[in-house]
């Protein structure tokens, strides 16, 4: 116990000397730097942090001293050991880093592989082109009539003023059935019948769809293809309001530029008709005129065998082929593309034509 | 219509500079389809001059004979031509191209060796010029008719601007030089000289031969002239010829042509009797039925009741209108002729053309409209061509039995035309373009228009305001929009279809637009039963292919032929879908009531009518082969079966807004499915559709792939979407809880988990299958079902008791609807 009163013992203290725990410091900070990575920065972490640590053993020889000298170095463990405690922090921060870093590039992938695990389907660009064409009438103010394709012949044709000896209703035309009475429907006007048969103008309606003439498929023909008709009932309507809706709706459909020419023609439920062209710019042989529909001023014997006043009201129908604007519009040059139901045709249009 | 515009410059007084691109606007802006404008002179090109043959040597040692020749042509040299005609001697003129130039076709001529000789040019045939001519070899020009050296073209006819029209069916009067040159004239303002205006001789109290007319319907005009001793070797002029060949008809003798030249010059149709063929008077009656008659064209054809006929003595001799027949007609050796021309009713014309399909240029004619007031005029004419050429003497007297009735007056109030057309023309205007097209019109405020007697289609004020408007042009008419209307939308169906459209292409579905035409056959490549309603189809009684006579009942059976048509193209993995009417004929169809036109039919008839009408409901369906998902490099693909087909009608019926819990699957058997692999789709208690993988025996029958599924769902009987309530969204966290459940295996998954829903009660947030176990300590024919269920409460955490009494009251229903027992309890 002779220690006790023994003031200072230098044997006993020797590892807090300033030089000792300096070089404590130095030996971690060395130990640190070279651990390669975070499990040999933990195996290190007792050896310069621990209990039987340099800087720990000389914390202990702190009570050996005398009071005076106590203070002090406790101050200079405490510096001593902050300084390893940092040098610990920032290496095992480094090496964190450099894992996150090597994680990230381990889990590179090649983000060009293909991703189609359930590949998308398409729209048949004759269904999405006629949704459009209708998207747009309804913008004017139009509802989109459907009707019956097996159609009663009075509604195709009667009513429509093609009298029993127009040469359209041949079999050379018009597909017949075995219900007299009865035909495929060779336009989509009789819905336009069935529209003014069941309300009074103002009308104003598109119906759009299939039809059917007894032509054989070939490059140009098709006996079902598909029409977008309109017509309009109201009062002190003008060839003037048909020519400006079909040039608007041409506008709508082809751009700016886009604009309609006229030709007298003959229908039998319009008078005056005429035939149109409309000047598509983005034609793939250049800007040019294109054959797209005909129209006219309903004719008075429609509007009474539908049961509208012909001396109240007047109205103007038009009609174009959806198939014939596909073709010119998207450049389809053979009509067998849109019938035959070939995916590499339809997956080619998406969702939208 | 074809014609020179030399021919319809005789008529009207054209611009002399008129280019081809005006002469079509105007043609087009007065409402004829411009087929052609073709300027012949420039279908030649380079040198095509007259030239003398001056000295012929024969080549022989060839297979053929072969002529060398020198040919004056007007150069300095004769030119060294080697030929291989023989219808020419020394001293002819013949048509000669030179070197450079290039004929019909693209037929370079340049200078060649040939036949051991040099050849600079060739000496051509009507053929090689494109001129249609029956004679073979080359051109021989009459003697002295030109110099050599001097372009050939005027002096083969090969100066003439060729138009070709089509004309609409209302306006017959266009079929005719005379009609043409008319609606030029007014087109350009220009003079216009009427060819059928010259004096013709008036009907004489005698005729020169008896006509009976016993049906004026019919025939409310009949004219006729005779001319004895012509000569029948007579040629007709050249002029006639060329612009004969020109319209693309046929030279075929003088009378007979200068009866086609009056028919395209006036458009009155003619006919040439041979007078010393004829027996006894003639007969202009209706048909017997049955009768018969042996047209020109050598057919014998029984006659219909309203066929009109000219007979002699010995019965019908012509079809009258439509064709002569061979034992009246002019023939080679005919020196006295009656000629004909009278005017039919264009609707018998019309039914009797159609009936023996004689649609001959006069029948085309007779149809569309044919001036009554041109048969004198054109008999004038003809007679006095006919004797100018071939000489006889013409009958002084004249027949004419006329019952023409005069058009109507049409009353027009002047304002109409601008009220429907939208341009502000004044009365006098409307007058005046009435008058420019041969109206007589009186009046101001209100017009009386007389339409002229070769506009029969002028019957009402609109015909007559179509009138104005043509002729002061369509493009000239403003650009207005009417004032906007409400739309209302889409209607729920529509929007339908288009949201079950989208879904399903992202679903990875391709959409096809198939034909509906179906063969018989395939109702038993598909399986259907006997008395499957599908097999009631309405068939087509004139179909493309006999082989496809039916409209679809089913989409499936085109759709299949679709997908067959992929797979044949080397597509392995092929998902498609239609969305298209079916037609479901009504077996008790009545007669459906005579419409007529004059009225609008009532309600009643109109529904009666409609009985008729085949329902005709949108269908959905879609098929598939090979995988629905392919393989790649993230593995192994996996194949399209029954569930990929009962997930598109879930996914088409979620697009359309059904609520899932009004969904329903269940077993069933139906055609074409596999009876083990079909599920009916139901919505509340409705059938709508089925879905499964189809039957093999199909699937042979229709040498498709195994495993080929489909649906289809009648979308027409599909509720309209409702309007969704919102849910309640509890913040509270959920409870989990799995529970296995041993049953028979025939008890269906889909009800053993509405029974788990029903009795888990309001606190069953989902409930969901994720495992499908069968083992032998399950026992023979069970299985086991896992269900993972999660509970949530609105206002609270829920504890674990009530988390298990909720599960214990689910399993509960299970155990006593289908004596399920919780595995491991």
């Amino acid at each position: 116990m002779s220690y006790r009163n023994d003031p200072y013992d230098p044997k006993q203290a020797v590892l807090l000397a300033p030089e000792a725990l300096e070089a404590a410091v130095a030996d971690a900070e060395k130990a640190f730097a070279q651990a390669a990575d975070l499990d040999a920065l933990a195996a290190l972490k007792s050896a310069h942090l621990g209990d039987r640590s340099q800087i720990s053993l000389a914390r202990r020889e702190i009570g050996s001293l005398p009071p005076a000298a106590k203070s002090d170095a406790g101050k200079r463990v405490n510096i001593a050991r902050q300084a390893v405690q940092a040098a610990y922090d920032a290496r095992l921060a480094e090496l964190e880093a450099d894992q996150a870093a090597r994680v990230l590039l381990e889990e590179r992938v090649d983000v060009t592989l293909p991703v189609a695990r359930r590949p998308r389907g398409a729209r048949h660009p004759m269904t999405t082109l006629m949704e459009h064409m209708s998207d747009i009438f309804i913008g004017m103010g139009y509802d989109i009539i459907d009707g019956p394709q097996l159609e009663l012949e009075w509604a195709n044709f009667d009513a429509l003023n093609i009298g029993p000896d127009n040469p359209v209703r041949g079999a050379s035309d018009t597909f017949f059935v075995d219900v007299p009475g009865l035909v495929m429907r060779t336009h989509t006007s009789p819905g336009q019948v069935r529209t003014m048969l069941d309300r009074q103008p103002p009308i104003y309606v598109v119906s759009p769809g299939r039809v059917y003439r007894t032509d054989e498929l070939d490059a140009t023909h098709s006996p079902v293809f598909h029409q977008i008709e309109g017509l309009v009932i109201d009062e002190g309507i003008t060839m003037a309001h048909l020519r400006g809706t079909l040039d608007h709706f041409a506008k709508a459909m082809f751009g700016a530029d886009a604009k309609t020419r006229w030709r007298p023609h003959y229908f039998p439920f319009t008078e005056p008709s005429g035939e149109f062209d409309v000047w598509f710019a983005e034609h793939r042989d250049g800007p040019r005129w294109v054959e797209w529909g005909g129209c006219g001023m309903v004719n008075p014997r429609v509007l009474v065998a539908c049961g509208i006043d012909p001396e109240k009201y007047s109205g103007f129908a038009f009609g174009m082929g959806v198939d014939r604007t596909l073709m010119f519009r998207n450049g389809v040059s053979d009509m067998r593309d849109m019938v035959e139901g070939d995916v590499r045709f339809t997956t080619n249009f998406g969702m939208e034509a | 219509m074809k014609t020179s515009l030399s021919w319809l410059r005789e008529y009207v007084e054209l611009p002399a500079d008129l280019s081809a691109t005006r002469l079509d606007e105007a043609l087009t802006n007065l409402g004829m389809e411009v087929e052609s404008i073709v300027d012949q002179a420039a279908t030649i090109r380079g040198d095509l001059v007259v030239g003398r043959v001056l000295t012929i040597e024969e080549l022989t040692g060839f297979k053929k004979p072969i002529r060398f020749c020198t040919v004056d042509v007007g150069r300095d040299a004769p030119q060294e031509i080697v030929c291989g005609a023989r219808n020419f001697a020394e001293g002819d003129l013949v048509v000669t191209i030179l070197p450079g130039g290039e004929l019909p076709g693209g037929f370079t001529i340049g200078a060649r060796k040939t036949y051991g000789r040099n050849s600079h040019g060739m000496i051509c045939s009507s053929a090689e010029l494109g001129l249609s001519g029956d004679h073979d070899g080359i051109i021989v020009l009459p003697a002295g008719s030109a110099t050599p050296g001097v372009d050939a073209r005027p002096v083969v006819g090969l100066d003439e601007i060729l138009v070709e029209v089509e004309i609409t069916p209302d306006r017959g009067y266009e079929m005719s030089v005379r009609g043409i040159a008319r609606e030029l004239a007014t087109h350009f303002g220009v003079p216009f000289t009427d060819p059928a205006a010259a004096q013709a001789a008036p009907a004489t109290p005698d005729a020169p031969y008896a006509v009976t007319i016993e049906d004026t319907v019919g025939c409310d005009r009949f004219s006729a002239r005779v001319v004895r001793g012509i000569d029948p070797a007579a040629p007709s002029p050249a002029w006639m010829q060329r612009r004969l060949i020109a319209s693309g008809i046929r030279a075929i003798s003088l009378p007979v042509d200068i009866t086609n030249y009056l028919m395209l010059e006036f458009g009155q149709p003619m006919h040439v009797f041979d007078l010393q063929r004829l027996s006894g008077g003639l007969l202009v009656r209706r048909a017997h039925p049955g009768e018969k008659l042996t047209t020109l064209d050598g057919v014998a054809r029984v006659l219909d009741a309203e066929d009109m006929v000219i007979c002699d003595e010995t019965g019908p001799i012509s079809l009258a209108a439509v064709m002569g027949g061979e034992t009246s007609e002019w023939q080679q050796g005919t020196v006295d002729v009656l000629l004909e021309a009278a005017h039919w009713d264009p609707v018998m014309v019309g039914r009797t053309a159609r009936r023996h399909k004689l649609f001959s240029e006069a029948a085309k004619r007779w149809e569309r409209g044919v001036d009554p007031q041109l048969t004198l005029a054109a008999l004038e004419r003809a007679v006095a061509i006919l004797i100018e050429h071939a000489g006889g003497t013409a009958d002084e007297r004249v027949l004419d039995i006329d019952h023409v009735v005069a058009p109507a007056a049409i009353t027009l109030p002047a304002e109409a035309p601008a009220q429907l057309i939208g341009l502000p023309y004044t009365s006098a205007k409307v007058a005046e373009l009435l008058t420019a097209v041969g109206c007589a019109v009186t009046g101001v405020e209100v017009l009386e228009v007389v339409p002229p007697s070769w506009r029969p289609d002028l019957q009402a004020p609109v015909d007559l305001i179509e009138e104005v408007a043509r002729l002061g042009g369509y493009n000239e008419i403003p650009s207005l929009l009417p004032r906007a209307v409400a739309s209302n939308g889409l209607t729920p169906g529509q929007r339908r279809r288009r949201s079950i459209g989208r879904a399903m292409a992202e679903n990875g579905y391709v959409e096809v637009l198939s034909y509906p035409f179906v063969a018989p056959g395939t109702a038993d490549q598909l399986g259907l039963p006997v008395d499957d309603p599908r097999r009631s189809a309405v068939r087509l009684t004139n179909p493309l292919s006999e082989e496809e006579p039916l409209l679809r009942t089913t989409l499936l059976g085109p759709l299949l032929g679709t997908l067959k048509r992929n797979l044949g193209r080397g597509r392995r993995d092929v998902a498609l879908y239609e969305t298209g009417t079916v037609f479901l004929p009504h077996l008790s169809a009545g007669t459906p009531p005579a419409l007529g036109v004059d009225r609008r039919p009532t309600d009643e008839e109109w529904a009666q009518a409609n009985a008729i009408v085949p329902e005709q409901p949108w269908h959905l369906a879609a098929v598939l082969a090979g995988d629905i998902e392919p393989a790649g490099w993230w593995g192994a693909g996996r194949a399209a079966g029954w569930a990929d087909a009962i997930e598109a009608a879930r996914t088409a019926l979620s697009a359309a807004g059904v609520p899932a819990v009004r969904v329903t699957v269940r077993a069933a058997e139906q055609a074409p499915w596999h009876p083990g692999r079909c599920a009916a789709i139901l919505v509340g208690d409705t059938v709508i559709g089925y879905a499964g993988e189809l039957h093999p025996a199909v699937l042979s029958a229709l040498d498709l792939p195994k495993r080929t599924s489909a649906m289809e769902i009648d979308l027409d009987v599909l509720p309209d979407a409702p309007v969704v309530d919102a849910p309640y969204i509890s913040t509270f966290p959920p409870a989990l809880i799995d529970v296995a459940l041993v049953l028979d295996r025939a008890v269906p998954a889909g009800e053993v988990q509405t029974a788990l829903a029903e009795g888990a009660g309001e606190l069953l947030e989902s409930v969901a299958l994720f495992d499908v176990y069968e083992s032998e300590q399950l026992g023979e024919g069970k299985r086991s079902l896992a269900y993972k269920l999660t509970f949530r409460a609105p206002d609270r955490t829920l504890t674990s008791e009530e988390t298990i009494t909720a599960r214990d009251a689910a399993v509960a229903v299970t155990a006593s609807r289908f004596g399920a027992v919780l595995r491991g309890a």
